[in-house]
């Protein structure tokens, strides 16, 4: 009798659970606005840039607006969105000495607010040697070179923290990389990238973030894949995530061995990522599932 | 384990030796992307067949395909068309041709081969994100007979 009873109990769960998951779809969540403590308005959506050609539309979706109410509820509030410990972190590594000169990163540039502001907006970019290189290049280049300090792991706590601290700084504001001129070679093999089919289950970016974003593959919801809200907490990680860790991670999941994060074709990967979100708000940092 | 045991009781019942699995380098290929032929020469079992594609580790149908025939199976994906009645649309040989490697059906399919270990493009071990060592190491997704138990299943899904 009891067992019948949790039998039933299970059948109803698994038939509501179906429902769930086949009701109205293909939309991202329409009625929802990312406001921040209740002042700090970031729209979640844009004109597609024209470079797309169409191929997601008129209009350019963030991955925020793709999750459960829960999960956006947390980016809406700088008090419950774990990425802030993080963010805390950095900023106070921004204003201790380190390495053999004793300096530390606001001994240079003075507060973050202002020296910060905008720069995560237009990254990756090309240098003046010519390379192309992220947030993370940067950072790790004023402490070898300017710091004597020992370079931070891309995807280290230390660094995440950072570029936290610094992405926060450019909240709000659209993404703004640059495409052409020195850029144009490396955003035409990030495009290249984009668009190959990788692994055993022979799957492109483009096959899960631009032909079904809005369906579900499973239980998850499919976003555009924009890189505007990294690093992120990532509620199934516990923890930081940065971009070029969820590029692995997607790789990896068509049964294909990714390119290392930081790696050459995945700082070109993250240029032309980056350009299918141009003119979305910065949302650093986000929070997903 | 119940399966194996009666396999060698047939076998062993019998004296015959097991028919040879055609690899999936030898698949015989028709010009439309069918395959008449059994990949195994042993019918499919439906049921084997029903549990393989709501696998996630296995074949994973469900994860692209709803199928009502399944009430029971909650978060179907809705990438690709319903696959109630595909036992009407299709003939086993289409059917098995689909699973094995959709892309001869559908040029550029989404659904990945099933029964395929290439050419890709930076395989990896399973999801280990691994490169092989040897090209052994690059596994089918499904087993022969695997592949013709859910050929099996599909068959009985008509409207
Ligand atoms: C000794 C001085 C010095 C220190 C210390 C220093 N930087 Fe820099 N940083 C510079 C200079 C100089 C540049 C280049 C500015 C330019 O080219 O416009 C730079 C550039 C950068 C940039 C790129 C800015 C842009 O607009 O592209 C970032 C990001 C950055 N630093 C972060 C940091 C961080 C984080 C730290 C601490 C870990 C740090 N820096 C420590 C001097 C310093
Ligand atoms: C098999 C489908 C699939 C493929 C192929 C795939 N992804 Fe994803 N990706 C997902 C899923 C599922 C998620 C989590 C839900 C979402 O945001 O779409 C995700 C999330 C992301 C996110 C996070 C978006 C956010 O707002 O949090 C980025 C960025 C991303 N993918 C980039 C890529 C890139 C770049 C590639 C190609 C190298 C790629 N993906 C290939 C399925 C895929
Ligand atoms: C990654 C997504 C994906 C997965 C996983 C997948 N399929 Fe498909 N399948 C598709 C798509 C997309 C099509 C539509 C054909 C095309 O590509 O135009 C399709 C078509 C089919 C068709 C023909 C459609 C029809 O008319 O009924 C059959 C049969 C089929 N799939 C069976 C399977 C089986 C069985 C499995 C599991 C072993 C499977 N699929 C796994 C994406 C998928």
């Amino acid at each position: 009798m009891k067992l019948q009873h949790t039998m039933t109990a299970v059948t109803v769960l698994a038939a509501t659970l179906a429902l769930i998951a086949t009701g109205p779809r293909a939309e991202p969540a329409q009625d929802d606005q990312l406001v921040i403590n209740g002042e700090e308005e970031v729209p979640t959506q844009a004109p597609a840039p024209a470079h797309l050609d169409g191929a997601l539309g008129d209009t350019i979706y963030s991955g925020w607006l793709f999750r459960d109410p829960d999960t956006r509820a947390m980016q809406k509030d700088d008090f419950d969105n774990p990425m802030f410990l993080f963010v805390d972190a950095g900023i106070e590594t921004w204003n201790t000495p380190d390495g053999t000169e004793g300096k530390s990163c606001a001994d240079c540039h003075n507060a973050i607010e202002d020296s910060m502001k905008g720069v995560r907006a237009a990254l990756p970019k090309v240098t003046e040697k010519g390379e192309l290189w992220s947030l993370e290049n940067f950072v790790n280049d004023c402490r070898t070179n300017r710091m004597g300090a020992e370079a931070w792991g891309w995807n280290s706590q230390e660094m995440k923290n950072m570029t936290a601290a610094i992405g926060l700084q450019s909240r709000g504001m659209p993404v703004a990389v640059a495409i052409d001129g020195e850029a144009a070679p490396f955003w035409e093999k990030g495009k290249e990238m984009y668009y190959t089919r990788y692994g055993q289950l022979e799957m492109s970016c483009a096959n899960c973030h631009e032909d079904n974003y809005g369906n579900y593959i499973r239980s998850d919801h499919l976003s555009q894949g924009q890189i505007n809200g990294f690093p992120l907490y990532r509620l199934k990680d516990q923890g930081a995530v940065s971009t070029h860790q969820r590029f692995v991670g997607c790789v990896r999941d068509t049964r294909g061995v990714p390119f290392e994060a930081g790696s050459q074709e995945f700082r070109e990967l993250e240029l032309y990522v980056a350009s299918r979100g141009l003119g979305l708000p910065v949302e650093t940092p986000a929070v997903r599932h | 384990m119940h399966r194996i045991l009666a396999l060698t009781i047939v076998v062993a019942g019998f004296g015959l030796p097991a028919m040879a699995e055609i690899a999936p380098e030898d698949v015989p290929w028709s010009e439309d992307g069918s395959v008449a032929e059994s990949l195994t020469g042993t019918p499919g079992n439906p049921d084997e067949g029903k549990v393989i594609m709501t696998t996630n580790a296995l074949g994973n149908c469900v994860a692209c395909h709803a199928i009502e025939a399944m009430p029971d199976v909650p978060f179907q994906g809705d990438i690709a068309p319903q696959l109630d009645g595909a036992g009407d649309r299709w003939t086993e040989a289409q059917l098995r041709g689909i699973v094995i490697d959709a892309k001869r059906t559908f040029p550029e399919s989404f659904m990945p081969g099933m029964y395929k270990v290439g050419p890709f493009i930076r395989p990896g071990v399973a999801y280990t994100a691994k490169p092989p060592e040897k090209p052994e190491d690059i596994k089918p997704i499904l087993s022969a007979q695997q592949v013709e138990d859910v050929v099996a299943y599909l068959m009985t899904l008509s409207e």
